[in-house]
């Protein structure tokens, strides 16, 4: 146990609270000590800081679009897996590749797919949709994070693969002799069966949706062109994607307004948490529990 | 039953097979046609990636999807130009030390967490459980300021030295595993006077080998693809920069042009952890089950 104690009071516990001091405190890591400044940074953000309102509206709409639909997806092509007899092994591990592509490498790789005269852009025009610029539209910047999220679902599809195939066939045998239909059985016998797992891919979704960072990164300093440890152009383009976690990068670790980094910091935690346990609350009521406990 | 009756039946039947057989080869054709559309949408863009970098600087900007010719030498132009090999070890020596540390300090808290029975065991363990929960945003601060004061700013210490110190996610998938070894094996163990280390070694790190193998291969992954770490801790000092900061800064530098390179090098940047997945594969994903299902 002792490393880990020294580790969760050196890692964790130390570093927590000193961040909470430093919330409200005005430093600069420099020589000056920390300077107090109460609730200062707090109402700051509240009221002054306009880049704190874009960051968490963008960070809300990231999370609000692309959990539900990893979910969607992640039991959609689990759901597919489940069906063919033969060749399972080999479409899993199709569908399960794009997870293994480090994030900065897949942000990268979409920055040329997706660009206009990327082999995407071409098989969207060759099928009459609409090509969007992507990237290099802030109406078009998130859906296109969404994209390369959704290209790595894979993690959660096996999963759901696992949840599905976990579920008992006499109850769906049991619905069969009762006559229900396809829907029917989707809706009354798996997802209730499977809800557990909707519920924690949900809430680790949550967790780290609000933790969104490299991808915003790669893309934002891409689009922004800014190279070298400078990166106010990050947010590229138009701030529709300065993400939270990136105006909280930019306000720590490049202007140094340690101060102010920390008490957006306690602010994610506290929006984090709350969000948590409002899932939690509302699982009891759509989350179905085999024996009735968890 | 009569032969005559087997007469008039037989017939019937096999129509009705025939039917059934028609009708299941053609469920069995959608299918697959759905599976294969999905894994055209998850494969194709690792596809393009792979024809783009080999394709020249000029036809890269074009609507190709097949190179013409073959341009191999761009694998060759960004050793070159960009310092990958460097990259690529660092990458290598932060992940190999981190999964290291990892495992060798979360198996015992792990252990103590599981095998072993003590008051207040519960508490504990749901304090591993809410560091997972703790946005990293939370911590970063201090622990700069606090490596600074080290001096291990700008070198990979902050990132490995930490991994020996316990990993939570890595310390709850362990300790899922060895709670499902069968007390029997450690209570025999114990009546032959085993102490609790040799039983954590001898007999739990033993039975639980699959699950130290998706710890490692977590860690190892969680590693090498991480991009936060080594940007808070290692940007000031390109010497120690790793392949996602590397290839990160190369795309920003040659952002819109230079597509065929910024393309080799992802590549190389994530063939090494996909041939692993391609060799791991059961481990991977019986340990992403693992996570999912009994959590």
């Amino acid at each position: 146990m002792s490393p880990w104690i020294v580790g969760f009071l050196l890692l964790y516990a130390y570093p927590m609270l000193k961040t909470l001091y430093y919330s409200f405190t005005r430093y600069d890591g420099g020589k000056t000590p920390p300077h107090w400044v109460g609730l200062f940074y707090y109402r700051f953000m509240f009221t002054q800081d306009p880049y704190f309102w874009l960051s968490l509206r963008n960070t809300l709409w990231m999370v609000v679009v692309s959990v539900p639909l990893s979910i969607l997806l992640g039991v959609g092509s689990a759901y597919v897996l489940t069906k063919p007899r033969r060749g399972r092994a080999f479409y899993r591990t199709a569908f399960f590749l794009p997870t293994m592509v480090p994030a900065v490498a897949a942000a990268v790789a979409f920055l040329f797919l997706l660009n206009a005269g990327g082999p995407i852009d071409h098989i969207l025009g060759f099928l009459h949709l609409p090509q969007p610029l992507w990237f290099l539209d802030a109406q078009w910047s998130k859906p296109g994070l969404v994209v390369i999220g959704l290209w790595g679902v894979g993690s959660t599809m096996i999963i759901f693969l696992a949840a599905l195939l976990n579920v008992p066939t006499h109850l769906y045998e049991a619905a069969d002799i009762e006559g229900a239909n396809a829907w029917q059985k989707l809706r009354h016998v798996t997802l209730p069966m499977i809800s557990p797992v909707i519920f924690f891919t949900a809430v680790i979704g949550v967790i780290y949706g609000f933790q969104y960072f490299t991808e915003a990164y790669v893309v934002g300093a891409s689009v922004g062109g800014a190279a070298g440890g400078t990166s106010s152009a990050l947010g590229s383009p138009q701030g529709s994607t300065l993400f939270y976690t990136i105006w909280l990068y930019q306000q720590g670790f490049e202007a140094f307004h340690l101060g102010y980094a920390s008490a957006m910091a306690w602010m994610l935690f506290v929006i984090v948490l709350a969000c948590t346990l409002v899932l939690i609350k509302s699982s009891n009521r759509w989350v179905f529990y085999q024996g009735g406990f968890r | 039953m009569s032969d005559a009756a087997v007469a008039t039946v037989a017939p019937q039947a096999r129509r009705r097979t025939a039917e059934a057989r028609r009708k299941s080869f053609l469920t069995s054709v959608a299918n697959h046609s759905v599976a294969i559309a999905l894994t055209a949408a998850f494969v194709l863009p690792l596809f393009f990636v792979v024809t783009t970098s080999l394709m020249t600087q000029r036809q890269a900007l074009t609507h190709d999807l097949i190179p013409h010719p073959f341009q191999w030498r761009n694998y060759i132009d960004i050793f070159k130009e960009e310092p990958l090999l460097r990259y690529g070890w660092n990458t290598f020596v932060y992940a190999g030390m981190a999964t290291l540390g990892v495992v060798l300090s979360s198996v015992p808290v792990a252990y103590a967490l599981s095998v072993i029975k003590w008051r207040g065991q519960r508490a504990v363990f749901l304090l591993v459980i809410s560091t997972m929960m703790l946005p990293s945003q939370v911590t970063i601060v201090p622990l700069f300021l606090l490596f600074r004061q080290l001096g291990w700013i700008g070198s990979l210490k902050p990132l490995i030295v930490p991994a020996f110190l316990g990993d939570a996610f890595s310390i709850f998938l362990l300790r899922q595993f060895f709670l499902t070894i069968p007390g029997e094996l450690v209570d025999a163990a114990r009546v032959d006077g085993a102490n609790e280390f040799q039983i954590m070694w001898h007999v739990v790190v033993k039975v639980a080998k699959p699950a130290i193998a998706a710890v490692a291969l977590f860690q190892f992954l969680y590693a090498w693809n991480d991009f936060f770490g080594p940007l808070i801790y290692s940007l000031n000092n390109d010497k120690i920069w790793t392949l996602s900061v590397g290839l990160q800064q190369f795309t920003t530098v040659h952002r819109g042009v230079l597509w065929n390179q910024q393309m080799a090098a992802s590549v190389v940047f994530m063939l090494p952890v996909i041939v692993l997945f391609l060799f791991a594969q059961k481990a991977f994903i019986e340990g992403v089950t693992l996570t999912g299902v009994k959590g």
